[in-house]
C-alpha cells in the first residue's frame, strides 16, 4: 500500500516536473532583461512582454481586491449562519458559477460592460476575473470556516463575546490559513485564465494604467505570440509562459509565508 | 449489570468473615467445655488453634487493604468493607480471651474443683449465643437483631457481677482457695469482655445497614 | 441568598425534553458537582446556567434560572454581562489561535475591563497566577498557546475565564482529557478557587466529585435524582438509583 502510494505521489511529481522543465527549456533561450520590459515589436524587431506583465498584476490586482473580500464575506456567512433556505441558495449558485467555463464570464461583462460602454477596458477585464474569483473563495471560505472548532468559538462566547466578534478575531483568523489557501488558489486560476480577457481588457501594445483602456495581459500575449506562425514568437510565447509560472510560483510562496501559522 | 468485579470480592471477603467467626465461635465453646469437662488436652488444642485465628485475621485485613485500593468501593460497599475490616480484629481479640480462659482451664485442671460450675457456663453460653446472632445479623444485615443482642449483654453484665460477689466470698470464707478463685475471677472477666466486643460488633451492623454511628450514643443504642 | 437558585427547570431541544423539572440551589462559595451517566442531562443543564445552549436554534426552557435573584431568562437579559459573570471552562481545552498573553487577555479587552495597558498586563498577569500557571509560562508569554500541554492548556483556559473576574465558575468535565497529575492540578486549583468562586462542575470522575465537591448532584435520565453533601452521597445516598450508580451496578 505505501509503496503504492508513494508512487503515484512520484508519478505526479514526475509530470509536474517534466512540464516545468519543458516550460523552462524551451523559454529560457528567449529571456532577457529586454523581454521583460519591452512592449510588443514587429517580427524581428526583438519585443517582449513588458506591459503584459504590468497589465496582468494590474488586472490581478483588481480583481482580487473585489473578488477576495466579497468571497471571503460570503463564505464566512455561509459558514456561521448559512443553514437556511438563503444560504442553501447562495451556495448553489456558488457552485454553479464554479462549474460555469470562464469564457462564460468574458462574454457576459462584454454584453453588460463592454457592449453598454463601447470599448474595452481593463476595469471590464478585472471584473470578468472576480465573478471568476468569488465563487472559488466563498467556497473554501466556508470549508476553512465550518473547520474551525466548535469549542474554540463557545470559548469565545462564554467570554461574553458577541456572535460577530467571535467570527472576526477567533474564527477568521483561525481559519486564515485555509482561507489564503483558497484565495490563492482563486489568484493562481485568474493568472491564467485567458479567454474572459479576450472579450473584455482585449489586449494592448503599450504600457498603460488607465482603467478605462484596454490592457493588456500576460495569458492574451501568449495566445497572440502562440498563434502567430513564426517561430521567434512561438520561442517567446514560451519565454512569455516560463514568467508566468514564476509569478504563480511566487505569488505561492509570499502567500505562505505571510499567512503562516504563528501561533 | 449485577455481576460487577467487586461482588465477587466482597462475597469473598463476608466468607473469610464469617469462617473466622466460625472459628472464633468454636474456640470459645471449646476453651469453655476445657474447663468444665476439666480436659487439659482441649485447652492445649484451643491455644494451638489461636495461631490460625491470627493468620487468618492478617489474611483478611490485607484482602479488605485490597479491596479498597483496587475496587474503590462506595456507598453500601464502602460500609460492607470498612465493617468488615473493624469487625475482624474485634474477633481475634475475642479469640484471645478463648485463649486465655483455656489458659486458666490448664492451672485449674491441676487444683482440685472448687464447685460445680453453673454461672460461669452459663455466661459462657450467652456470650456464644451473642456471638452467633452477632454474626448471623451481620450476614442478613439485620439492624434490628443486633439491637437485640445489645440489650442481651446487660444480661452477662448482671451475670458477671452475681459470679464476682460470689467468687469474693468464697476467697474471704476459705483463704486457701483464693488462687483458684482469682483464676476463675479472670475467667468471668474474659467472659464479659467478649460480651462487650460482640456489642460492638452489632454497633457495626447497624453502621452498615443504617450508617448511623450509635457507639457512644446511649439514646440511639436504645432506640 | 443562595448564589444560583433554579426552580423547575425544564429544557426541551425540539420536542424532546432533556432535562425535567430541575430544582436545586447553589450557595456562593460552593463546589457543587454534577454527576451522572452520559446523556442525563447534567452538561445541558450547566449549559443552561450561562444560556450556552442559546446558542442551539431548536433549544427551548421553561422555569426560572436566579443568579444573584435575577432571572437569567428574563428577555431583558444581557447575555454577554451574564456570561461575563457565569464563567466557563470546557471539556476539551479550547485556547484561541494566539499567544498565551492573548488568550487572557482576550476577554479583557472585549468587555473593556482593562483602564490602560499596564493594567491590561497586570490582570493577565494575576489571572494566570490564580490558575497556577504563571511561573510555567511567563518567559514565553507571546508564544502559541498550542504550544503548551494539554494540562497546561486547561489551566490557561480557566485563567482566560478568571480574567473577566466571574463570580460563578461552570467547569464541563474540566479533566476528563488529562492526565492525572494534571488532573491532580486542576483540583487543587479548583478547592483552591472554591474560596472565591461559586463552582459547578460536571464529571465523569466519580472519586474527582468526591474529592473536590461539597455538596453532589445526580442527574439521570433529564432527572435530578438527588442532591446531598458530598460525604452523605458517597458513603450513605437517600435514593437507591444514586447507590446503585456510585457503585456501578449500572453502565
Amino acid at each position: 500500500m505505501t509503496t503504492l502510494t508513494a508512487a503515484c505521489a512520484f508519478g505526479v511529481i514526475a509530470v509536474l516536473i517534466f512540464v516545468l522543465g519543458y516550460i523552462a527549456f524551451q523559454g529560457i533561450s528567449s529571456l532577457s532583461w529586454q523581454f521583460l520590459v519591452q512592449t510588443p515589436k514587429p517580427v524581428g524587431e526583438g519585443g517582449g512582454i513588458g506591459n503584459a506583465i504590468v497589465g496582468s498584476l494590474i488586472l490581478l490586482g483588481l480583481a482580487s481586491c473585489v473578488g477576495i473580500p466579497l468571497g471571503i464575506i460570503i463564505g464566512t456567512y455561509l459558514a456561521e449562519m448559512g443553514d437556511g433556505w438563503f444560504g442553501t441558495i447562495v451556495r448553489f449558485v456558488a457552485d454553479t458559477m464554479i462549474g460555469i467555463p470562464s469564457i462564460v464570464f468574458g462574454v457576459f461583462v462584454y454584453a453588460v460592460v463592454v457592449l453598454q460602454q463601447g470599448y474595452f477596458s481593463t476595469l471590464a477585464g478585472a471584473l470578468s476575473l472576480a465573478l471568476i474569483m468569488i465563487p472559488i473563495v466563498t467556497r473554501t471560505t466556508e470549508e476553512m470556516v465550518r473547520l474551525v472548532p466548535k469549542s474554540m468559538r463557545e470559548g469565545a462566547l462564554a467570554l461574553g463575546a458577541p456572535q460577530w466578534r467571535v467570527t472576526k478575531d477567533i474564527v477568521i483568523p483561525a481559519a486564515m490559513t485555509g482561507i489564503a489557501t483558497g484565495a490563492m488558489l482563486a489568484v493562481a486560476r485568474v493568472l491564467g485564465e485567458t479567454a474572459p480577457l479576450l472579450f473584455t481588457a482585449f489586449g494592448s501594445r503599450f504600457y498603460n494604467i488607465y482603467l478605462d483602456e484596454p490592457m493588456a495581459s500576460m495569458t492574451v500575449q501568449i495566445y497572440n505570440y502562440a498563434i502567430s506562425p513564426f517561430e521567434e514568437w512561438h520561442a517567446k510565447a514560451w519565454a512569455a509562459t516560463l514568467v508566468l509560472v514564476t509569478l504563480i510560483l511566487f505569488i505561492n510562496i509570499i502567500v505562505r509565508f505571510l499567512t503562516r501559522r504563528k501561533y | 449489570m449485577e455481576h460487577r468485579i467487586i461482588d465477587q470480592q466482597l462475597d469473598l471477603l463476608r466468607d473469610k468473615l464469617l469462617l473466622l467467626g466460625g472459628t472464633t465461635e468454636a474456640a470459645l465453646e471449646r476453651a469453655m467445655r476445657s474447663l468444665t469437662a476439666r480436659d487439659s488436652d482441649l485447652a492445649r488444642e484451643v491455644l494451638e488453634g489461636d495461631k490460625i485465628i491470627d493468620q487468618m485475621e492478617l489474611d483478611i485485613d490485607r484482602f479488605s487493604v485490597e479491596i479498597l485500593a483496587l475496587q474503590q468501593p462506595a456507598a453500601h460497599d464502602l460500609r460492607f468493607v470498612i465493617s468488615v475490616a473493624k469487625i475482624t480484629p474485634i474477633l481475634e481479640r475475642i479469640a484471645d480471651h478463648a485463649g486465655s480462659i483455656a489458659e486458666a482451664a490448664l492451672i485449674l485442671n491441676d487444683e482440685p474443683e472448687l464447685k460445680k460450675y453453673i454461672d460461669l457456663p452459663l455466661m459462657a453460653e450467652n456470650a456464644a449465643e451473642m456471638l452467633r446472632t452477632a454474626l448471623d445479623a451481620f450476614t442478613s444485615e439485620d439492624a434490628a437483631a443486633s439491637r437485640r443482642v445489645i440489650e442481651q449483654d446487660k444480661v452477662i453484665d448482671k451475670c458477671y457481677h452475681r459470679v464476682f460477689d460470689e467468687l469474693i466470698t468464697m476467697m474471704i470464707d476459705n483463704p486457701v482457695t483464693t488462687a483458684s478463685a482469682a483464676h476463675l475471677l479472670f475467667v468471668a472477666k474474659h467472659l464479659e469482655r467478649i460480651g462487650d466486643y460482640v456489642k460492638d460488633i452489632c454497633e457495626l451492623n447497624v453502621y452498615l445497614t443504617e450508617a448511623a454511628f450509635i457507639k457512644h450514643s446511649p439514646r440511639l443504642e436504645a432506640a | 441568598m443562595s448564589k444560583i437558585s433554579v426552580s423547575d427547570l425544564n429544557f426541551f431541544y425540539g420536542k424532546a425534553q432533556a432535562l425535567h423539572d430541575i430544582s436545586i440551589d447553589i450557595p456562593e462559595r460552593e463546589v457543587v458537582a454534577f454527576i451522572g451517566p452520559s446523556g442525563c442531562g447534567k452538561s445541558t443543564f450547566l449549559r443552561t446556567l450561562n444560556r450556552m445552549n442559546d446558542t442551539i436554534p431548536i433549544a427551548r426552557v421553561e422555569g426560572k434560572v436566579m443568579i444573584d435573584g435575577k432571572d437569567v431568562y428574563e428577555p431583558n437579559t444581557d447575555v454577554a454581562s451574564l456570561r461575563r459573570k457565569v464563567g466557563m471552562v470546557f471539556q476539551k481545552s479550547n485556547p484561541f489561535p494566539k499567544s498565551i498573553f492573548e488568550n487572557v487577555a482576550y476577554g479583557i479587552r472585549i468587555n473593556g475591563i482593562h483602564k490602560n495597558r499596564a493594567d491590561l498586563y497586570e490582570r493577565v498577569e494575576k489571572a494566570l497566577n490564580d490558575a497556577a500557571l504563571l511561573g510555567e509560562v511567563k518567559d514565553r508569554m507571546n508564544t502559541s498557546a498550542f504550544g503548551l500541554s494539554g494540562g497546561q492548556q486547561q489551566r490557561l483556559c480557566i485563567a482566560r475565564a478568571l480574567a473577566v473576574q466571574p463570580e460563578v465558575i461552570l467547569m464541563d468535565e474540566p479533566a476528563s482529557a488529562l492526565d492525572p497529575i494534571a488532573t491532580q492540578k486542576i483540583e487543587e486549583l479548583i478547592v483552591e478557587l472554591k474560596k472565591q468562586y461559586t463552582i459547578a462542575i460536571v464529571t465523569h470522575n466519580m472519586q474527582q466529585a468526591a474529592r473536590v465537591s461539597d455538596r453532589t448532584a445526580f442527574f439521570m435520565l433529564g432527572k435530578l435524582v438527588e442532591v446531598n453533601p458530598t460525604q452523605k452521597m458517597f458513603t450513605n445516598p437517600d435514593e437507591k438509583l444514586t447507590e446503585d450508580y456510585i457503585t456501578g451496578r449500572f453502565g
